[in-house]
């Protein structure tokens, strides 16, 4: 059960959790494996870990590992 | 629709945009009053900021963007290094679908202004990763030549600070800027009222971006529309070739065939000699 920290926030994730898991958790909206959201309509959502980005294509197929810092960011208001 | 009758699009990065207005998204806590002002703006490019997910209930802004169909602008405030910036708009890229980016690189949080260095080396590395740069800039002609020759796609030099509303404070160095500009020159920040949008214009400049001016107006949704009629208007006049400024008055109506009085007597005329000039 790895723990990673996810916006700034500790969390225990399952063992076989990938970053799609965990933005679908986020957003609560599913998601089909190239990330997009199947309730139709854009996500607007991206994801660095550690400091680096991670296409949404490669969501499915990446691994949470232990340690990790996740930031799931999205569009607010800004000048 | 711009008030134009001729078509006048605003081209960035080979898109046309009808209208000369961005509006930022900053400042109002109610969604559908920012709604009502991006409508009333009738913008067709407006900036977000990029922070961590929270979940929201009802409504969300990136929900308002796509239903009104306005084209996103990525910004990369709160970055003070290259570092950050160049992370912050590879994350705006992947969530936002878009490779243009307003780059802001701040010095500090009490200026809010534009560390130069940072904001070339930002330029630089974001250009050789396929962005398309709208660099937030002080205004610096100098450095607007630098951010051009790096192919920033615009030059967006502040008026006044980000937030102060003072207008623009430097106006010989915008005139500066965009008579050399071989790329859109937006004015971005220090906007405080119509006027100022308007002159921003009639100094050169392609388009004018802001968010304070309406956002924290009393009423926001009369400010949006001001604004879209100041930036038309003075889009306009900056093509209409305005009369010389001159010292002395100029009458519009005949001056022969006046009725005879008793002031008889011939009055000097003619403009003043130019300053330094001998009398």
């Amino acid at each position: 059960m790895p723990t990673i920290t996810l916006n700034g926030a500790p969390r225990v994730v399952s063992g076989d959790t990938t970053i799609i898991d965990l933005v679908s958790q986020t957003a609560a909206r599913p998601l089909a494996s190239d990330g997009r959201p199947l309730d139709g309509g854009g996500l607007g959502m991206a994801v660095a870990v550690d400091a680096a980005v991670v296409p949404r294509s490669r969501w499915s197929r990446t691994p949470v590992l232990e340690g990790q810092t996740i930031e799931i960011i999205t569009a607010v208001q800004g000048g | 629709m711009g008030t134009t009758a001729r078509p006048d699009p605003f081209v960035l990065d080979e898109v046309e945009l009808s209208s000369r207005l961005i509006m930022g998204t900053g400042g109002l806590s109610s969604l559908h009053t920012l709604e009502r002002a991006l409508r009333a703006s009738e913008t067709e490019l407006t900036t977000v900021a990029l922070r961590r997910y929270t979940p929201r209930q009802g409504d969300s802004l990136f929900s308002v963007l796509e239903r009104n169909r306005i084209r996103v602008l990525p910004n990369t405030a709160g970055c003070y290094t290259a570092r950050d910036a160049v992370l912050t708009a590879e994350l705006g890229r992947e969530a936002l679908e878009t490779d243009w980016v307003k780059l802001e690189v701040i010095a500090d949080e009490d200026t809010l202004l534009p560390d130069v260095s940072e904001l070339l080396e930002a330029t630089e590395q974001l250009v050789a990763r396929g962005f398309k740069v709208f660099a937030y800039t002080s205004d610096d002609p100098a450095v607007a030549r630098r951010l051009e020759d790096l192919g920033a796609t615009a030059v967006m030099p502040l008026g006044a600070p980000i937030g102060t509303g003072l207008g623009i404070l430097n106006p010989h160095n915008i005139e500066l800027i965009t008579s050399r500009a071989r790329v859109p020159v937006v004015l971005d920040a220090g906007i405080g009222t119509a006027s100022e949008a308007a002159w921003a214009m009639e100094l050169g400049c392609d388009a004018v971006l802001l968010a304070s001016a309406v956002t924290r107006a009393q009423d926001p949704v009369a400010m949006a529309t001001a604004m879209r009629h100041a930036v038309a208007a003075g889009r306009l006049a900056a093509g209409a070739g305005r009369i010389p400024a001159r010292r002395h008055a100029v009458a519009s109506s005949p001056t022969t065939g006046l009725i005879a009085t008793d002031a008889s007597e011939t009055v000097a005329r003619g403009d003043w000699a130019p300053t330094g000039a001998s009398r």
